[in-house]
């Protein structure tokens, strides 16, 4: 816990990230650095591991092994898969944010899309109704969701509005680092081109880091500065996002790179 | 009355009822578990409040039982007579002469004093219930007071009504720690809670949780800065004994529309309409 200059230190170091279910293997050995601005994206075929490092990371999985150390705001350095649960919940709240592949399980339902934005500003103590709506109403506006719609349910929404007004929910509160687990996954292609410009933008815009889980290389080339492709719980191969996609080295990559679909 | 122990239940529960009181006291606002018995009555009825009442019941007490500020209600009726034959102590419906007040939605329009006990029968001890159903979830938030998803719903009630809208079982927070449901009081008796100089006790008979607010602790109710707690009024004086200050119900008198606007707390009207010596 030394604070440390900003500019030599990654925002997450992960060094030997384990998660056994058992006898299986979730992921093994996991490792790499995630420098502040940075986009990250693991790509690998369903039941690669990449979930359970995403998991274990954002503190919904308790990891077998390994340690992520975590640079924050104060300048301290976590660990943040041995951090007490209280912190961690701050994190959760304030520094981290997760945007969820199904937007139903990231949003609460029953409550309008301004609550959904602004409930993370209460929860970091904001107790000023004019304040907040102010802000949900932006928030709207930077996901381009059309403002007359911040008193309406989400039960109300097309699949692409509700995504949109996850990741509002998410970055309300400005956080550092946020986990994203199949953005795009349940839309379709068009909505999905959409919604990966408007995160390109918000990822530039507010300089933020994220680590992007998906299946899909086209949405982590847009998407992802960097890659770690992940076969059987482990890294086989990773690099600069064009490099791994137009070179790939390891024969898996080489297979998984070849199987995306032309039109 | 012979066959049943003094105030009906055991000595051993009643112990065990005393020692769970005495952490809520010592934790204010926190819920603590406690052993729930069967009681000569049904689950909504008052199981919680008339636990606690016959764990503190003395025989020196003089007992007082409102159910919507009324003395002469039903379930009043049949819960003083219960602890009249149960333990023979003296009743009175005069909130100034009661040691020890069971109610129901209500806090008497007479302040308390110091040395009283007021019991409150809870239907839903849990605040948090409405937005997170797992109670191992609602223990984790109260223990770390992420409390801020409570102001989701003022939000809402702001947003969709333009005030907020909920009007009885006002969430407050307890000095300054633990968010509580005060019981299904009306609002406008939550700021009889703050600072109150009589021992104020909760019981939840089907949930099995008895909290508290010990004399003089601060109860703030929930609220936004540019939306500040306030509480019902009326245009209307109460029709019986002409009281502005006090809650009142609106009494259907025929079936022609006609209506009044009487005090809920009957003790309280009745007062005020006796000769003045």
């Amino acid at each position: 816990m030394t604070p440390m200059p900003m500019t030599q230190v990654p925002l997450l170091a992960v060094r030997g990230l384990t998660k056994r279910y058992g006898e299986r293997v979730g992921c093994l050995d996991v490792g790499f650095d995630l420098w502040s601005g940075e986009v990250l994206g693991l790509v690998g075929e369903s039941g690669s591991g990449k979930t359970s490092v995403l998991q274990c990371l954002a503190g919904r999985l308790e990891a077998t092994a390994g340690c992520a150390d975590f640079f924050q705001r104060d300048g301290t350095i976590v660990d943040i898969l041995r951090l007490p649960e209280a912190p961690r919940r701050r994190l959760a709240r304030t520094d981290w944010a997760m945007v969820q592949q199904n937007p139903r399980d990231g949003l609460r339902m029953g409550v309008t899309a301004g609550a959904n934005v602004g409930e993370r500003l209460m929860a970091v103590g904001e107790r000023h109704y004019g304040r907040i709506r102010r802000e949900a109403l932006d928030w709207l506006g930077q996901v381009e969701i059309p403002q007359d719609r911040i008193d309406d349910l989400p039960g109300t929404f097309s699949g692409g509005m509700l995504q949109r007004l996850q990741i509002a929910r998410c970055l309300v509160t400005r956080p550092r680092l946020v986990f994203m687990d199949e953005p795009t996954g349940a839309l379709d292609v068009s909505v999905q081109a959409r919604l990966l410009d408007l995160l390109r933008g918000l990822v530039a815009d507010l300089g933020l880091s994220a680590i992007v889980v998906t299946h899909d290389l086209a949405v982590a080339r847009l998407l992802a500065h960097r890659l770690l492709v992940m076969k059987d719980g482990e890294v086989i191969e990773s690099g600069l996002t064009d490099q791994v996609l137009d070179d790939p080295q390891h024969p898996y990559t080489q297979l998984l790179v070849s199987s995306v679909l032309q039109p | 009355m012979s066959g049943y122990n003094f105030a009906y239940l055991d000595e051993q529960t009643k112990r065990m009822i005393r020692r769970a009181i005495l952490k809520a006291v010592a934790i204010p606002g926190y819920q603590v578990p406690f052993g729930s018995r069967e009681m000569p009555l049904s689950y909504g009825w008052g199981t919680g409040g008339v636990q606690v009442t016959a764990s503190v019941i003395g025989p020196e007490d003089v007992l007082k039982v409102i159910d919507q500020g009324a003395d002469d209600t039903t379930n009043a009726v049949s819960i003083r007579q219960f602890f009249a034959r149960t333990t023979g102590v003296k009743t009175t419906t005069r909130t100034d002469r009661a040691t020890l007040i069971q109610t129901r939605h209500r806090i008497p329009e007479t302040p308390l004093r110091e040395g009283q006990i007021m019991v409150f029968q809870v239907p839903i001890p849990e605040p948090l219930r409405w937005l997170e159903p797992r109670e191992s979830e609602t223990r984790k938030i109260h223990a770390l007071e992420e409390y801020g998803a409570m102001h989701v719903r003022l939000y809402e009630d702001i947003t969709l009504h333009g005030r907020v809208a909920t009007a009885y079982d006002y969430p407050v927070r307890v000095n300054g720690r633990y968010v509580m449901r005060p019981s299904p009081i009306p609002k406008f008796d939550n700021p009889k809670l703050d600072r109150n100089p009589a021992l104020l006790l909760f019981g939840a008979g089907r949930e099995k949780r008895i909290y508290a607010v010990p004399s003089w602790t601060s109860v703030k109710s929930l609220d936004f800065k540019d939306h500040p707690f306030t509480i019902e009024k009326w245009e209307q004086s109460c029709a019986l004994c002409g009281a502005g200050d006090s809650f009142l119900d609106e009494v259907i008198v025929d079936d022609k529309g006609g209506r009044m606007f009487v005090c809920s707390d009957t003790d309280y009207c009745a007062r005020r309409r006796e000769p003045t010596r």
